[in-house]
């Protein structure tokens, strides 16, 4: 027993993950800290105070930052609903209808917002637009996000319909039930949990984007990332640290619910 | 597991069969259309001539391929000499997004393998922590490093107050700072797919080597690291593949000296360049970059699948 636990322990690996925790979070939380300073500068420490999260609230740049969180919002709920939707329905194709043709290509084709590197889609979707004479607006960066955000639904929701047996469904099949019927009454039920953390972590994703949305977004229209970096271009601000606590706390929230609800489901199988 | 009935009944008949294309309609409409279609339209577009200010004509040319690769002096009539800035930029980025890879391999691979020896609950609680910092917005992720590392920041505060050094450390600027950037970003990346390896990775391997008297370092350099080499190739190309297209990163933590690939390429776009057709060409090389890597890549995983 004793050389069991030995062959897999190796001095030092303890010391390194937790400096790689350290590493993740350290910043994190100095910038945590940093927003409850009672400051005007971010260098010097002032003791703790709420002032900048008031500010951040009914300060002079209140209403940009309200306007470009409202935007962030509305897009994220837009995004995570259409890309989940989305999502179900192929991974509805790729593991419960059986074989057909573009299966494999399908497949690589819900992957490929992953393999292409941002800046790159980023650029793609600015010269697409404007050649069919988009205008820039809401609606580019509600699609952009939308493709994104696919893979990253279809992960958990594929997941989950993997571990869920297609009995339930050939037994309802068997009894008469339309193939309409056996996906609404049991294999949607069932894959509940999968569709809520997909739709969490699209979510996310969309509300967390910078880089493709800078592109895309045109003049006048801000979200609450390029809202933060335009500010973020004339130097750090103390208000900034309370707003990036603010979302990094959302964040945090989401993931740890999609963790929860997916960790739910396979409880009760 | 009902597999076998559940396994013979879908071959045959799986509960949606042929409504599979019907089903991936929407997928292929919106991938294809939003990204498939722009990405060609890129290409296209590389290739068309730039008009004086900004916009672009639709004529056939080679012009930004040849910006890239050759200069031809101030006028276009000298001879052709090989244009170096862009292949130094290029060759910057590649350099700096190995070294962030490198550095999050080192932490890496010691934290994943930790994980991967836990048992049951403490194991995902480990691997739930490592992935927060991921799910967190880049943008801040980034800012959060920048805030630090200035030279008034808390890093050389505290490292002043403590009398281990006497002048703040410059690190902002630097190359050093966007590797920094880099690695604080994809540090996730690396440890989750090696961890996925050591944890199907049998341990009778390291016990049996044990047995015939191999040290743990024999051990880990011959059993382990070969059996696990396909989560470290994973790891290495999901930190090292957005690393190489990084935008927030320079732009936020160096300075001219540090520019990568994304700043060229958001420099035709957003900044002053306004090359679009440059702008293009940069990304279609960027993309060809990252696809010969991907190429690589799926030839090890189905090499390491037929052993």
């Amino acid at each position: 027993m004793a050389k069991k636990l030995d062959i897999r322990r190796f001095p030092g690996f303890l010391p390194v993950t937790y400096l790689c925790l350290f590493l993740l979070y350290a910043p994190l939380i100095i910038v945590m800290i940093y927003s409850f300073n009672d400051s005007n500068s971010i260098t010097n420490w002032g003791g703790l105070s709420l002032r900048w999260y008031v500010d951040v609230f009914w300060g002079v740049e209140s209403e940009k930052f309200k306007t470009a969180a409202m935007n962030s919002l509305l897009i994220a709920v837009a995004a995570a609903i259409t890309s989940t939707s989305i999502a179900t329905m192929a991974a509805t194709a790729m593991l419960r209808a059986g074989k057909f043709r573009g299966k494999s290509i399908g497949f690589a084709l819900i992957n490929l917002p992953l393999m292409v590197p941002e800046i790159v889609t980023a650029v793609a979707l600015l010269i697409f637009f404007s050649m069919i004479g988009f205008t820039t607006g809401y609606l580019t960066i509600l699609l952009a996000h939308i493709v994104f955000c696919i893979p990253f639904a279809y992960l958990p929701i594929a997941a989950r319909m993997q571990s869920i047996e297609e009995v339930y469904e050939q037994a309802a099949l068997d009894l008469y039930a339309s193939r309409l019927d056996a996906f609404r009454l049991i294999l949607l039920p069932l894959m509940t949990p999968g569709i809520i953390s997909g739709f969490l972590l699209a979510f996310i994703i969309s509300l967390d984007d910078f880089i493709i949305t800078n592109f895309v977004k045109g003049a006048g229209i801000e979200t609450l990332p390029t809202a933060i970096f335009g500010a973020v271009k004339q130097g750090i601000k103390p208000n900034i640290m309370a707003i990036s606590t603010l979302l990094l706390l959302v964040s945090v929230v989401f993931v740890t619910l999609s963790y929860l609800v997916g960790r739910m489901g396979q409880n009760k199988k | 597991m009902a597999g076998a009935l559940t396994t013979s009944k879908a071959s045959n008949n799986s509960t949606y069969a042929g409504l599979g294309n019907l089903l991936m309609l929407p997928s292929w409409l919106v991938i294809g259309f939003f990204l498939v279609l722009p990405v060609g339209m890129m290409l296209i577009y590389s290739f068309l001539t730039k008009e004086f200010r900004g916009g672009i004509i639709w004529e056939f040319s080679l012009a930004a391929y040849d910006q890239f690769f050759f200069d031809r002096g101030l006028f276009g009539d000298d001879p052709a000499r090989i244009e170096w800035t862009y292949i130094k930029i290029f060759w910057r980025s590649i350099w700096q997004a190995g070294v962030a890879t490198f550095f999050c391999l080192l932490i890496g691979f010691p934290t994943a393998w930790f994980i991967a020896t836990r048992t049951g609950n403490s194991r995902s609680i480990w691997l739930f922590l490592i992935t927060i910092p991921y799910w967190v917005n880049l943008l801040i992720r980034t800012i959060s490093m920048k805030f630090l590392i200035r030279d008034t920041g808390p890093l050389n505060e505290f490292l002043i107050s403590t009398g281990i050094i006497s002048d703040p450390i410059h690190i902002i600027n630097t190359n050093f700072a966007v590797q920094l950037g880099l690695f604080y970003s994809y540090l996730p990346f690396m440890v989750l797919p090696i961890y996925a390896s050591v944890e199907r990775y049998n341990f009778a391997l390291s016990e049996a080597a044990a047995d015939l008297y191999a040290s743990r370092i024999t051990t880990l350099r011959q059993i382990i690291l070969p059996t696990v080499k396909p989560g470290i190739i994973a790891g290495c190309i999901l930190v090292f593949v957005p690393s190489l297209g990084a935008f927030l990163a320079p732009d936020l933590l160096g300075g001219a000296k540090t520019f990568m690939i994304g700043s060229l390429i958001e420099e035709q776009f957003k900044g002053n360049a306004g090359n679009w057709p440059f702008g293009a060409a940069v990304s279609m090389i960027l993309l060809s970059m990252v696809l010969i890597v991907l190429t690589y890549y799926a030839r090890q995983q189905s090499k390491s699948g037929e052993r």
